[in-house]
């Protein structure tokens, strides 16, 4: 079963517009994410608690910098590749500073960790960062599970608005992820 | 947060079209070069002998080799943006390396002997070392801002290829001032000059390009 291939697929739908492609490919990455950092934590030594938060970290990352994905090349040694630098990053924040070789933990994609799918960081934290009408947008939407268009009505914006201020705010949190995390 | 709520907030920020790398470095690079060719018009001008310049061989290499430079450059940026390491910017890199030397050995022919150090010193050196930095000053920033959109596998080399990109393009801007053409002098001088400019995109991209 050729499941790479299908992933690169899905993110060339995805940048053509297709929301349910960008969906599955994000929640097969999760999953294949929390693999990776399971094991990688249980390497290091770190309790696995946290494996949740690398996972949202490295998920938000790769939308953030998916344009950095070029379409001629296959699309999972990208993914590998911020998968690794985020794990990295964890680690050495915590004071880990060995290799990490994830190599040794990316070998099934197709591996999906089942389990609880919450991070540490609690959504009224992370949403306490942003400002009142960025949390109202991605509490309406990722909370709530509104679109777009309805947060934009409900809040007497235009749609185009909410998703500016959407992406702003998405910004915001992964700068939340990195820095909640230097305080440890 | 659970991981399902981030992703639909992901999705639905998926909206949002971007351009492709490529086109965002070429972008910053020419914002940058537009207010050094402010500073190029109010400060040092073109070359008086320009259009007899045009007609001689180590002009037309000077520029040659700029443009070899740019394209190496630029290459080892686009490398450097991505979070997978790359090597496809090297053959650039060696391209450029080779026409330089085969421009220095063909001046050394060229020239009798006792030319050669005079050649070398030129008349302008100081000013190539000043004026080379200062041009690749706002590519180097505009460079590296849009950079922050960039994933690179090592944001500090990141910053230097940046570094390398600005440097590239403010010579091309200085040879149209400089009236030292020999290979000898330009292999000596803009590579100097490249320094400050590397040095500074590898310090601030291993801050401003972290992610």
């Amino acid at each position: 079963m050729s499941n790479l291939e299908d992933l690169a697929a899905l993110m060339r739908a995805a940048r053509h517009g297709d929301d349910e492609a960008y969906r599955r490919l994000l929640v097969r990455v999760a999953a294949w994410l929390r693999g990776i950092a399971r094991r990688g934590l249980a390497a290091a030594g770190r309790p696995r608690d946290d494996s949740e938060d690398v996972v949202q970290e490295t998920l938000l990352a790769m939308h953030l910098k998916r344009d950095t994905w070029d379409e001629s090349q296959p699309i999972e040694p990208w993914l590998r590749a911020i998968a690794r630098h985020k794990l990295v990053d964890h680690l050495r924040r915590r004071g880990f500073t060995d290799h990490v070789d994830i190599e040794v933990y990316a070998d099934v994609l197709q591996a999906p960790a089942t389990g609880e799918e919450g991070g540490t960081l609690d959504a009224a934290r992370l949403l306490a960062t942003l400002t009142a009408r960025q949390r109202d947008i991605v509490s309406g939407i990722s909370l709530e599970g509104r679109t777009a268009r309805e947060v934009a009505v409900r809040l007497g914006m235009s749609e185009g608005a909410v998703r500016v201020a959407l992406h702003r705010a998405l910004k915001a949190l992964s700068v939340v992820y990195r820095g909640d995390q230097n305080e440890d | 947060m659970k991981t399902d709520q981030l992703v639909s907030a992901l999705v639905a920020d998926r909206a949002v079209t971007r351009s492709p790398l490529h086109r965002v470095l070429v972008f910053g690079t020419f914002a940058g070069i537009l207010v050094s060719l402010a500073m190029f018009a109010i400060e040092f001008g073109l070359r008086v002998d320009l259009a007899s310049a045009v007609a001689t061989w180590r002009f037309d290499v000077k520029l040659a080799l700029v443009a070899l430079a740019i394209a190496a450059a630029f290459a080892a940026c686009l490398s450097m943006a991505r979070p997978l390491p790359s090597q496809r910017w090297k053959p650039f890199v060696f391209v450029a390396v080779a026409a330089a030397a085969t421009a220095v050995a063909v001046e050394l022919l060229a020239l009798p002997r006792h030319e050669w150090t005079m050649r070398l010193v030129g008349a302008n050196a100081l000013v190539c070392l000043t004026a080379i930095p200062l041009f690749a000053l706002a590519p180097l920033f505009a460079l590296l801002f849009v950079l922050r959109r960039a994933a690179p596998w090592s944001p500090p080399r990141a910053g230097a290829a940046a570094g390398a990109l600005a440097w590239a393009v403010a010579s091309a801007i200085y040879a149209f001032h400089c009236f030292d053409d020999s290979p000898l002098f330009v292999l000596v001088w803009y590579p100097m000059a490249a320094i400050p400019v590397v040095a500074t995109g590898y310090i601030v991209g291993s801050r401003l390009l972290r992610w």
